[in-house]
């Protein structure tokens, strides 16, 4: 059914108290939707809210005053930062938070462990039939992947969208089948809100040099093959590391097998030089991604379950070779956090990041011995995201260090006399310049990170009122 | 002479120290890194300043995650000042 007013929408809605709502986040910083939804539940009165959502962002205001009011009770999410991820570790929730990654969060989904009522899914525009796509329209922001278990798991699946298109899609990512109700607004938000974060290569000389060398690193290591696949962020790092893995296909005049996760410009470039086959792009980062998407055959959109979902056998990132990621803090047993910062506060979350770290066959971490004066490697970490058992090497700009359970690598650096050291010794490194950081003791829990396989990882605790 | 000297600044990794005239050394800290670092950092400040030989001085730190290095050097520069413009 087909409506242009939230508020009509609504009175055909089964809302109640304690409602599961969820959402993804596929326009990031430029999403609309959540708010509009969330401030007509308010005008409602509903109280103990779910929210589900693939990640939340800054621009998320309503879902921040929904947590400070208590109207929204519990929170699950891949990803966090901003006004609500603040209020959060502040323990506003009376519920809790708990903390998935993209495999997981598709799991759940279609186990239905945390069933959805209503989802309120954005779609850049929608066809004649009623099928979905995050191409085309006024705001297109490219793959639906992170949307597409909310849409056929969800009780109810509500699509927002701000165009209606003339014609039959003939690849939608969301089925007219798995769709209840279509929106229709004046705008779901705005597209070069994807845009956020960093997503050019850095400039930074100590992010340059740790590029660099991540680079040599997987050179030694002899990654440079022809079928080689790979996967990187959009951080500035992971950029340069994309960029010179790039220059190294070409050079070599090697062909990649595929790029998976987040795609940039960077990515497409290489799928349009020929060097990889094909991109699985589960969100584009960026217009050039979201361009390249619509018009090649080759950059295929994938949901998060065949992304990541650990019960799925056919996932594509159990096969992938490589993985580049980044880190808020590592520790001693190789640990990493990028959920919380060094003292607790949530400013991300796993989103990929533990599901690529656990199926890759080489995860690499790269990261600045500190920042500011707060250093990457901590005794034990703040909080775990991706347990150390997943995490092969850590790249530094002052050096190298390999997990100890990966003698095979060891070794073959040695072969090729490749510098590295072990943790402790980069971390006694960094303590020469920033001191040893008193540990900061953990208040009350607030919530907890979850594995991909739906173990409790760690938990989230709850941080000073500043 | 001045009443009140300034170094450093507010950017990321670095910090601002403010130096003015007092009944005795004070010494007031504001970091970004106050869990970890908050006893490091005030030592720092109060070794520098005694080396420095400041007595009569109130010292505040606006500290962004500044290194060691950094914050010695901004103290020392403000309390150097300090006594160029007749401070004790």
């Amino acid at each position: 059914m087909r409506e242009t007013s939230l508020a009509t929408l609504l009175d055909k809605l089964p809302l109640q108290d304690g409602l599961t709502v969820s959402f993804h986040h596929h326009l990031r910083d430029g999403d609309a939707v959540m708010n509009m939804v969330l401030e007509a539940l308010k005008e409602r009165g509903l109280k103990d809210i779910h929210l589900s959502a693939s990640a939340l962002f800054p621009v998320h205001t309503a879902a921040a005053e929904a947590i400070r009011e208590g109207r929204i009770k519990d929170v699950t999410t891949n990803y966090m930062n901003g006004p609500a991820a603040s209020l959060v570790s502040k323990g506003y929730l009376a519920g809790g938070i708990v903390m998935q990654t993209h495999g997981g969060r598709a799991r759940s989904l279609i186990n239905k462990e945390r069933p959805v009522d209503i989802a309120f899914l954005a779609a850049s525009a929608i066809d004649r039939d009623g099928n979905a796509t995050g191409s085309f329209g006024k705001n297109p922001f490219g793959s639906m992947g992170y949307a597409v278990e909310d849409a056929k798991h969800a009780a109810v699946t509500v699509i927002v969208t701000d165009t209606v298109l003339d014609k039959t899609l003939s690849e939608p990512e969301i089925s007219a089948q798995d769709i209840d109700h279509h929106l229709v607004v004046a705008a779901i938000g705005d597209a070069k809100g994807i845009m956020s974060g960093t997503l050019e290569v850095t400039k930074d000389p100590v992010g340059k040099r740790i590029a660099r060398d991540a680079v040599r690193l997987l050179d030694a290591l002899g990654v440079f093959q022809d079928g080689v696949s790979f996967q990187s962020g959009a951080g500035g790092v992971s950029l340069a590391i994309t960029e010179g893995f790039n220059r190294i296909l070409e050079e070599r005049k090697l062909t990649a097998s595929f790029f998976s996760g987040g795609i940039t410009r960077y990515h497409v470039e290489a799928l349009e030089k020929g060097l990889v086959e094909r991109l699985y792009d589960v969100q584009c980062f960026d217009d050039a991604a979201v361009e390249s998407l619509a018009k090649n055959e080759r950059h295929i959109a994938i949901s998060a379950s065949r992304y990541a979902n650990p019960e799925n056998t056919g996932r594509i990132i159990k096969d992938l070779d490589v993985v580049i990621l980044g880190a808020s803090q590592i520790d001693r047993d190789f640990n990493v956090n990028v959920t919380t910062d060094s003292y607790g506060k949530i400013i991300g979350g796993s989103g990929g990041h533990a599901d690529t770290a656990e199926d890759a066959k080489l995860s690499v971490i790269v990261g600045p011995l500190f920042r500011g004066r707060t250093p990457l490697i901590a005794d034990r970490v703040r909080t775990i995201t991706t347990p150390g058992r997943d995490v092969d090497c850590l790249v530094t700009e002052r050096g190298i260090a390999i997990h100890p359970s990966r003698k095979d690598l060891m070794e073959i650096l040695c072969e090729k006399g490749f510098p590295f050291y072990s943790i402790e010794e980069l971390q006694e490194i960094s303590h020469r310049f920033t001191g040893r950081p008193v540990e900061a003791e953990r208040k009350e829990r607030i919530g907890y990170v979850e594995s991909r396989h739906k173990e409790e990882l760690d938990s989230l605790h709850k941080i000073k009122e500043e | 002479m001045k009443k009140e000297i300034i170094t450093g600044s507010l950017e990321s990794s670095d910090c601002l120290i403010r130096v003015s005239p007092a009944e005795k050394l004070e010494i007031e800290l504001e970091t970004v890194v106050r869990e970890g670092f908050y006893e490091h950092i005030k030592n720092l400040l109060e070794e520098t300043a005694k080396a420095e030989g400041a007595k009569r001085v109130r010292i505040t730190c606006k500290d962004q995650g500044a290194l060691d290095y950094t914050i010695k050097a901004r103290l020392q520069v403000a309390l150097r000042k300090f006594k160029e413009e007749g401070h004790g």
